[in-house]
């Protein structure tokens, strides 16, 4: 899947007749060859983006980490105390690996600039690469000197319970942009099953029925999507925007005149228990984080599984794509665009109100007024870093929880930066990832724009 | 000149201002009656109507959640087919008391014992509105130009500390600091927005993403601010609140101390004002809505887009700024907090939409909403009703504006522009009947 991605200009964007000759992630690949041999690779525009954009974290890291750099040691500690397996403290000191980290980065930028000097694209790992270069000399620069150790298990166990709301916004959004309706709308569709989620569960005492109405109360709001963009024809970010207003108001409104008073009945949902994966779960560091978690985040395994596979590699995903870059053309081959369309943004809001039941029943446990705090409108800046693909954009909401879970564990360290500018980093770095690393972001052609059949 | 000639002329351009009469007027005796059925259906149709039916519609949705979730109307639906009387009248007392109170609230007050009290509320209306008339143009403006502006939040936090900044710490004499004030509040709005403007030109960052991540920045940037000494943060205090504004920096008020209603204002209709000038009268203007309409034509008509979009965001993000302006020197100006903005950014965006991105359009929206805002609070305060209702009809208003074909069909109104059809004789008819014919024959 890297292989698709890694291709730079065409990234997310497959066109039709690309993707129409055969279909797989081997096409970009095979695509790129016949360009070069055609002689066409003057015709690649060099982006020194990402160059530039390494430069910038190497220049932060120099000043951070060497000039600003603090003496003593960091310690990580790598795993729990109820752990089957115990690995020990790691202790390293924090000026040498500031001075190795940013030796390192120096490099991969040298590497970065050779490679586009040379008309190749800069992989994505490269950039991953350097992040996690990143973190890890910004931990130990946090860490030195103080009494208590970096918590590895527990910053990623935070990294994963914040992302999943955001994972699933982010899967709804990117089915529904890849199929031609903008979803400005995830935060009402979290929202929306968050609320649903508590009420159901409370009543039912059954926490799986609860999830089902999450869903169908995402497809709900969804519907409403559905049926002003496709129906109505009325601009699709204007009815998210408003729709989300309205799950707001909706939901404050039945909260504070009806939940809040009835709340042993209504809003006392019974939480998912946590199923530990018998072999899986004693891996060190990756089966606490992974795999002892709520059934929720199992399913959200599956479902990035099945939305990459699904789309990229079957029918329906082929036909979802076309509708979405080129409907005249999707109609042209028999494809109905509007009821194509229709469901399908049906299905990314059912899948968007798992995230919201999240909420409910998986991490907090009531519901309470606006309790998806703006993550819908993360999930929709993660659908757009992570260009509009189910993986990417999956890797771009971890980013986004990674960051927001980082403050807590450093609050717990005892930061020698202000918390807000601790808090403030990852959108920072968000910034600077769009501007200068991920580049133009291109989304479907035909996203946003309703299909009239002439 | 000939009479002929200019007679003509004027026949056609009457025939042609008529909106769906063909050419056939002239001199042959037509029927007045259709004519005037097409102005009607016109007018019913138009959007006019249609925006008067989206808020009754709207209300009448509200009307309905406040009735369904009332106790009193809970209890006495429990003997509904014995007394539903009870019932009626349990829902008209819940549904007319809370839109009473939100009247009352927001245009007159009919239980004032004077005159002040009884005109409060219209002015408590137009204060609402003035932060959220500015920050609904400069988020208009830029919807115009094709970018979605999030940002308000983080415009208008920058902008308000600009501005306070500046209110409190240089006494300057009245008139210039006032000035200075607001020209501090605009042009850190302008920045904050600017930078969105710049990086989407230079880099094609997306402006969704960068306007919600610069939100938290300046968030976390003010709140920073507010809770260091030396920095924004009051002396002498340990809360995370600036001083209060200098008395010659804070708008004056416009009808007296006895309310709340200020100068704001006045800069509210002045920006609407420019926008509108801007808009539709300067080049710049046109720039923004050729860009708008479709950035590739408007490259290829040789306008400038990336320069374009620097521009509209840093005017956007003056104008959202003037908004945080209004709400530091003249709501709240006894120092403010991080939460300064109120979620303006936010509604500025659904009085973009209700005004349809025009300056007019979104200066009655503003009002229009400010009126809800003033009112939700009196209905809450009064009736026990949740404000938040009012985000519901507000909501419902802008999507049942933005469908005019659904308002219509709620209605069954008449499609404007449509004449009804003729009816014609069915002409499918015939051939289908004729196989069963065929089969009956035989």
């Amino acid at each position: 899947m890297s292989d698709v991605n890694s291709s730079g200009f065409d990234t997310g964007v497959p066109n039709v007749t690309q993707t129409l000759d055969s279909s797989g992630p081997p096409t970009a690949t095979q695509h790129e060859r016949p360009d070069k041999s055609n002689g066409l690779e003057k015709t690649v525009v060099k982006s020194w983006k990402a160059p530039i954009g390494y430069l910038a974290f190497t220049i932060i890291a120099l000043l951070l980490f060497v000039i600003l750099g603090r003496d003593g040691t960091s310690t990580f500690t790598l795993s729990a105390d109820n752990d089957l397996i115990q690995l020990p403290d790691i202790t390293i000191a924090a000026r040498l690996t500031g001075v190795i980290v940013t030796v390192l980065m120096a490099l991969i930028t040298v590497y970065a600039f050779l490679r586009v000097r040379a008309d190749r694209h800069v992989p994505l790992w490269l950039s991953a690469l350097l992040g996690v270069l990143f973190l890890v000399a910004f931990l130990t620069w946090v860490d030195a000197g103080a009494s208590l150790p970096v918590q590895v298990p527990g910053l990623l166990v935070g990294t994963v319970s914040l992302s999943v709301p955001l994972i699933f916004g982010a899967l709804g959004g990117v089915i529904s942009e890849r199929v031609g309706v903008v979803n400005v709308a995830i935060e009402g569709q979290l929202l929306g099953g968050a609320f649903v989620a508590a009420v159901v569960a409370s009543i039912t005492g059954q926490p799986l029925i609860g999830l089902a109405a999450a869903a169908i109360a995402g497809a709900a709001v969804s519907f409403v999507l559905a049926a002003f963009s496709i129906k109505y024809l009325v601009d699709q970010v204007i009815v998210g925007v408003v729709l989300n207003v309205l799950v707001i108001g909706l939901t404050n409104f039945l909260y504070s005149q009806v939940l809040s008073k009835n709340a042993e009945l209504l809003n006392s949902p019974p939480r998912f228990d946590r199923i530990n994966i018998p072999i899986l779960s004693e891996i060190p560091i990756i089966g606490p984080t992974l795999f002892r978690q709520t059934i929720i985040v199992y399913l959200m395994y599956i479902a990035v599984a099945a939305v990459y596979f699904a789309l990229f590699h079957t029918k329906w995903g082929l036909r979802v794509r076309a509708v979405g870059e080129h409907p005249q053309a999707a109609d042209t081959v028999g494809i109905n665009v509007n009821g194509t369309r229709f469901w399908n943004v049906l299905l990314a809001g059912a899948i968007t109100g798992f995230g919201g039941a999240y909420f409910t029943l998986g991490s907090v446990g009531a519901f309470n007024r606006e309790m998806t705090a703006g993550l819908g409108y993360i999930a929709l800046a993660a659908v757009i870093f992570g260009q509009w693909d189910p993986i990417r954009a999956t890797l771009a909401a971890l980013l986004f929880g990674f960051a927001s879970n980082l403050q807590n564990a450093l609050g717990i360290i005892g930061s020698p930066v202000p918390s807000e500018f601790m808090l403030m980093l990852p959108y920072v770095l968000t910034i600077f990832a769009v501007a200068g690393l991920v580049g133009r972001s291109r989304g479907p052609a035909a996203s946003g724009r309703p299909y009239i059949k002439s | 000149m000939s009479d002929t000639a200019v007679a003509s002329p004027a026949a056609s351009g009457a025939s042609g201002s008529g909106n769906s009469d063909s050419g056939s007027a002239g001199s042959q005796a037509v029927p007045l009656a259709p004519k005037s059925n097409q102005v009607l259906r016109d007018i019913m149709g138009g959007s006019v109507v249609i925006s008067i039916l989206a808020v009754v519609l709207a209300l009448v949705v509200g009307g309905v959640l406040i009735a369904l979730t009332d106790e009193n109307v809970q209890a006495a639906s429990g003997y509904f087919f014995s007394r539903p009387g009870d019932t009626l009248t349990a829902i008209w007392t819940a549904v007319s008391g809370a839109y009473g109170a939100l009247f009352q609230g927001a245009i007159y007050n009919f239980g004032g014992n004077t005159f002040v009290r009884q005109i409060k509320p219209i002015t408590d209306t137009l204060n609402f509105a003035t932060p959220l008339i500015v920050a609904g143009l400069g988020v208009g403006l830029a919807f115009r130009a094709g970018m979605f502006n999030i940002g308000g939040q983080g415009q208008m936090l920058i902008a308000a500390a600009c501005s306070g900044w500046v209110a409190y710490s240089f006494p300057l004499p009245y008139g210039i600091h006032l000035i200075a004030a607001v020209l501090a509040g605009i042009v850190g709005g302008a920045v904050w927005g600017g930078i969105v403007g710049v990086l989407k030109a230079r880099t094609g960052a997306h402006e969704v993403i960068v306007t919600i991540m610069l939100n938290y920045i300046a968030f976390y940037l003010i709140s920073y601010l507010l809770r260091t000494p030396g920095a924004l943060q009051a002396p002498g205090s340990s809360n995370p609140k600036s001083p209060g504004d200098l008395p010659s920096a804070i708008y004056p008020d416009l009808l007296g101390s006895d309310f709340n209603l200020h100068a704001g204002l006045l800069v509210s209709i002045a920006a609407t004002v420019f926008v509108w000038w801007l808009l539709t009268r300067s080049s710049l203007g046109f720039k923004f809505r050729a860009v708008g309409v479709n950035p590739n034509a408007a490259r290829v008509a040789g306008i400038n887009v990336k320069r374009t979009y620097i521009y509209v965001m840093l005017l956007s993000g003056g104008l959202v700024g003037l908004a945080g302006v209004a709400q530091v020197l003249g709501t709240v100006t006894s120092g403010f907090s991080s939460g300064i903005d109120a979620g303006i950014g936010f509604d500025a965006i659904t009085v973009a939409l209700l005004g349809r991105s025009r300056p007019w359009g979104i200066f009655v929206a503003g009002i229009l909403f400010g009126a809800f805002k003033a009112g939700g609070f009196a209905m809450q305060a009064g009736q026990g009703i949740p404000v938040d209702i009012v985000l519901v009809v507000q909501s419902l208003i802008v999507l049942f504006i933005a469908a005019p074909p659904l308002v219509r069909a709620i209605f069954r109104l008449p499609t404007p522009g449509v004449a009804k059809k003729p009816k014609q004789p069915a002409p499918p008819k015939a051939p289908r009947q004729t196989p069963s014919e065929a089969v009956a024959a035989k």
